[in-house]
């Protein structure tokens, strides 16, 4: 078999594992997306390593190898994921990744009002107070 | 021991006691009294010694160089003569009774170990500054006199007006010492050298390049030093340290520690006759001017503290017609009758619980709660008022005599015009020293009103210490007179017939101006109640003396007068009492001339540094913080968008490898 019909497969299988990542609003798709490009890594290791091994005269095999490690810490990365999902879920009721969005500048309750164009100076003066009364 | 050892042990033992009772104040406070007073005994001990076996012959000189310095030497030198010898045996004599003084009075004060450790370091700088052969180590006792006076002036610092002069003492003499370090500097430059001896013998066959320069110089260091005109307000306001700090720093030490260093390079002023005639000037304004002021004092602290002003321009004066043995001589005689003064002062502040004179005019039987002081102040006034046959009369005619002789030309030395300033000023200040001398004694001790409150004996550390230096205050000057010419200079000592009878005369005349005056107005006294007291009169002397300087002014509306209409000076003073209590206004006048425009470039410079300097760093900052907020944008909390841009970025980096590689 020609070593094009897999790359072209693991290609088309990367790409939507990457649209899947950006374009899903649900978090256990976007694992599944993940998934998907996981896959399609492995199925190159596959590939390339028997394309490898025809020409070489002795080979390990590495490729097929460390797609066996792939797919354990795989395993072991959509079990943490789907963990964090659900207790996400439970605090908030919700696991769309559109929603959750703490991180974002201006939220969250240490902030300070960003309008605010001295609040960097106000917190060096403060800092300054405290080394001084100390 | 040789007597260079011995010398050099005189100012290091008082060190040593510092040293250690800083050490041992916290650790050990039962050695604290005995490393106080007993060092400063050892050394009085070792001067006397040192001053017997110099005996007024040649002069003792030692000198080890510790480094060389490159240019002019620095050495450390001892150079004893005569003026030396006697003037340690005061400042041992005085420092002593001072110590054990300070035993009794400072008996409750829980910073009693810092104190008596910094008093014992003054003493041994002052020392040191007595003894000193070379100038730089002479100006290092002079300037640690300076920090250790800072310190002990503001013992009471929990009262502002302690805060205030410890920090104006500091000021003001620096004001002077500036000139002084310059002065000393060119002296050498003049010379070639820091040592007196050779400073001495290069004055007398080469002469100086600037006489006058170098003089002016120096004797800004001086007036500082001494209390003198314009320099000598930061004495007055000094009182507010405790009575003994006064005693020793204020009168028989420290603001001796000018008069003396004239007294050791006279030859360098005296070659100079503008300095001679502006040392005259400073003197005769400041007797002058501090009689007057003396006179409308309330405080009974600061009319010694004027009176000490007065009796260093004596001194000056004696030395501006080239006369130190009369000016050494009134500086010995001045030392111990003005140390009795503030100890016999501080016995009577104790005892009445307060400093104010307008208060202690309305206390019957003062006199009685406090006998010793009563009779050795008595003393001391009669001293202070050069009244025979007290030592005061002997060396303040010696003063006078020698200013006598100058203006009537006899002499090369000095010109006749600083002989006549210091002449009549000195004869005014006769009369108006007999005139506070008695107004003191007699609001004092003759107050009517109302019994002195009863706080039993006082301590016999601070009664003793009394006696033993009303001997000096009485018999010194008629003893010494003859003795001392073998010792300074060889001029004669002994009082004129013209000046003694001038001076004794105006001396009387005011005594008994004072006294009518004083008749005339103590009817007023019964009318007119005043008086406030310290809270705690059963405390201990420093406490209460503390509580006297907080409450003068809350009680009296002022720090130097109070609203007294049987103040005998106010009959005779007139007009000129008010500016004679406020110091002539001179503080107010340095207030505009100097305080405030310290205090405008001080705002300026804040201006500059809040409004200029800081909007050039905040508009330098302006850019960064636009590009932070736009940046800050893209933080949108969508992980997504994150990733689309990463996915973006490897995308565009991919290419632009690719293309580097394949060389397009």
């Amino acid at each position: 078999m020609h070593l094009a019909y897999p790359a072209v497969l693991s290609a088309l299988l990367f790409c939507t594992g990457v649209y899947g990542v950006l374009a899903r609003r649900n978090a256990i798709l976007v694992l599944m997306s993940v998934e998907l490009m996981l896959n399609a890594v492995n199925l190159n290791l596959v590939a390339f390593d028997v394309w490898l091994s025809r020409t070489a005269e002795e080979t390990l095999h590495s490729g097929q190898a460390l797609t066996l490690f792939t797919v354990a810490i795989a395993a072991a990365e959509i079990g943490i994921g789907l963990a964090i999902v659900l207790a996400v879920y439970r605090n908030r009721g919700t696991s769309h990744i559109d929603k959750l969005r703490d991180t974002a500048e201006g939220h969250g309750p240490d902030d300070t009002d960003p309008s605010l164009p001295d609040s960097d100076a106000l917190a060096a003066e403060q800092a300054e107070k405290a080394e001084a009364s100390t | 021991m040789t007597t260079t050892t011995l010398a050099a042990l005189v100012p290091v033992l008082p060190f040593l006691g510092a040293n250690a009772g800083l050490l041992l104040g916290r650790t050990a406070p039962g050695f604290v009294r005995p490393l106080a007073v007993l060092p400063t005994l050892t050394s009085l001990v070792l001067a006397v010694l040192v001053a017997v076996r110099q005996g007024g012959d040649a002069a003792v000189d030692a000198a080890t160089e510790l480094t060389p310095t490159g240019s002019v030497p620095i050495e450390l030198a001892l150079h004893i003569d005569g003026f030396a010898a006697l003037v340690a045996v005061l400042v041992g004599v005085v420092a002593s009774c001072v110590q054990i003084y300070s035993v009794g009075y400072l008996r409750d004060d829980p910073r009693y170990p810092s104190y008596a450790a910094l008093v014992s370091l003054f003493t041994s700088a002052m020392l040191l500054v007595v003894y000193s052969g070379d100038l730089i180590v002479l100006l290092v006792g002079w300037e640690v006199m300076g920090i250790c006076s800072y310190f002990l002036v503001g013992h009471y610092w929990e009262t502002p007006e302690a805060r205030a002069a410890s920090i104006k003492a500091f000021l003001v003499t620096k004001l002077g010492d500036v000139p002084f370090l310059i002065g000393l500097f060119a002296l050498a430059g003049d010379t070639g050298s820091f040592e007196i001896t050779k400073i001495l013998d290069a004055v007398a066959h080469d002469g100086l390049d600037h006489p006058t320069l170098i003089a002016l110089l120096l004797l800004a260091g001086v007036a500082g030093k001494s209390a003198q005109f314009p320099l000598h307000t930061w004495l007055p306001d000094a009182m507010a340290g405790p009575t003994p700090v006064s005693a020793l720093i204020h009168a028989a030490t420290m603001v001796a520690a000018g008069v003396y260093f004239i007294a050791r390079l006279l030859p360098v002023f005296a070659a100079s006759a503008a300095a001679m005639v502006v040392l005259a000037a400073m003197a005769a304004i400041t007797m002058a001017g501090s009689g007057l002021a003396a006179l409308a004092q309330d405080d009974i602290k600061r009319v010694l503290a004027y009176s000490t002003i007065g009796q260093l321009g004596y001194m000056t004066g004696a030395l501006a017609v080239a006369d130190r043995g009369a000016a050494v001589f009134h500086l010995l005689s001045h030392g111990a009758f003005k140390a009795l003064l503030f100890l016999a002062a501080g016995v009577i502040i104790h005892a009445a619980g307060t400093n104010s004179l307008a208060a202690m005019s309305r206390m019957g039987h003062l006199r009685d709660r406090v006998p010793d002081a009563y009779w050795t102040m008595t003393v001391a006034l009669l001293a202070l008022a050069a009244i025979p046959p007290f030592s005061g009369f002997f060396s303040k005619e010696s003063v006078l005599g020698a200013a006598e002789h100058v203006s009537t030309g006899h002499t090369e030395h000095a010109p006749a015009a600083a002989g006549w300033l210091v002449l009549l000023a000195g004869l005014l200040t006769a009369l108006l020293t007999a005139a506070y001398a008695a107004r003191l004694w007699l609001l004092a001790f003759r107050g009517r009103g109302a019994d002195a409150p009863d706080h039993g004996r006082q301590p016999l550390t601070m009664t003793v210490v009394l006696w033993v230096l009303a001997v000096p205050s009485l018999a010194m000057g008629g003893l010494a007179y003859r003795l001392l010419p073998d010792w300074f200079d060889g001029r004669d000592l002994a009082p004129t017939l013209t000046t003694s009878v001038l001076g004794t005369g105006l001396a009387l005349i005011g005594g008994i101006v004072t006294y009518a005056a004083w008749r005339h107005t103590t009817a007023h006294a019964a009318r007119v109640p005043l008086g406030a007291v310290a809270a705690h009169p059963e405390g201990g002397a420093s406490l209460v003396e503390a509580e006297a300087v907080a409450g003068h002014e809350p009680a009296y509306g002022d720090i130097a007068g109070a609203a007294d209409p049987a103040d005998p000076s106010r009959l005779l003073l007139g007009p000129l009492h008010h500016p004679a209590a406020a110091g002539f206004h001179l503080d107010a006048v340095y207030r505009v001339l100097f305080v405030r425009p310290v205090q405008a470039a001080a705002s300026l410079v804040q201006f500059l540094d809040r409004e200029v300097v800081d909007t050039y760093v905040r508009a330098a900052g302006t850019l960064p913080r636009w590009l932070g907020t736009a940046v800050r944008r893209a933080q949108t909390g969508n992980v997504q968008t994150y990733v689309s841009a990463l996915l973006a970025g490897t995308v565009v980096l991919a290419v632009a490898a690719v293309l580097v590689a394949s060389g397009a």
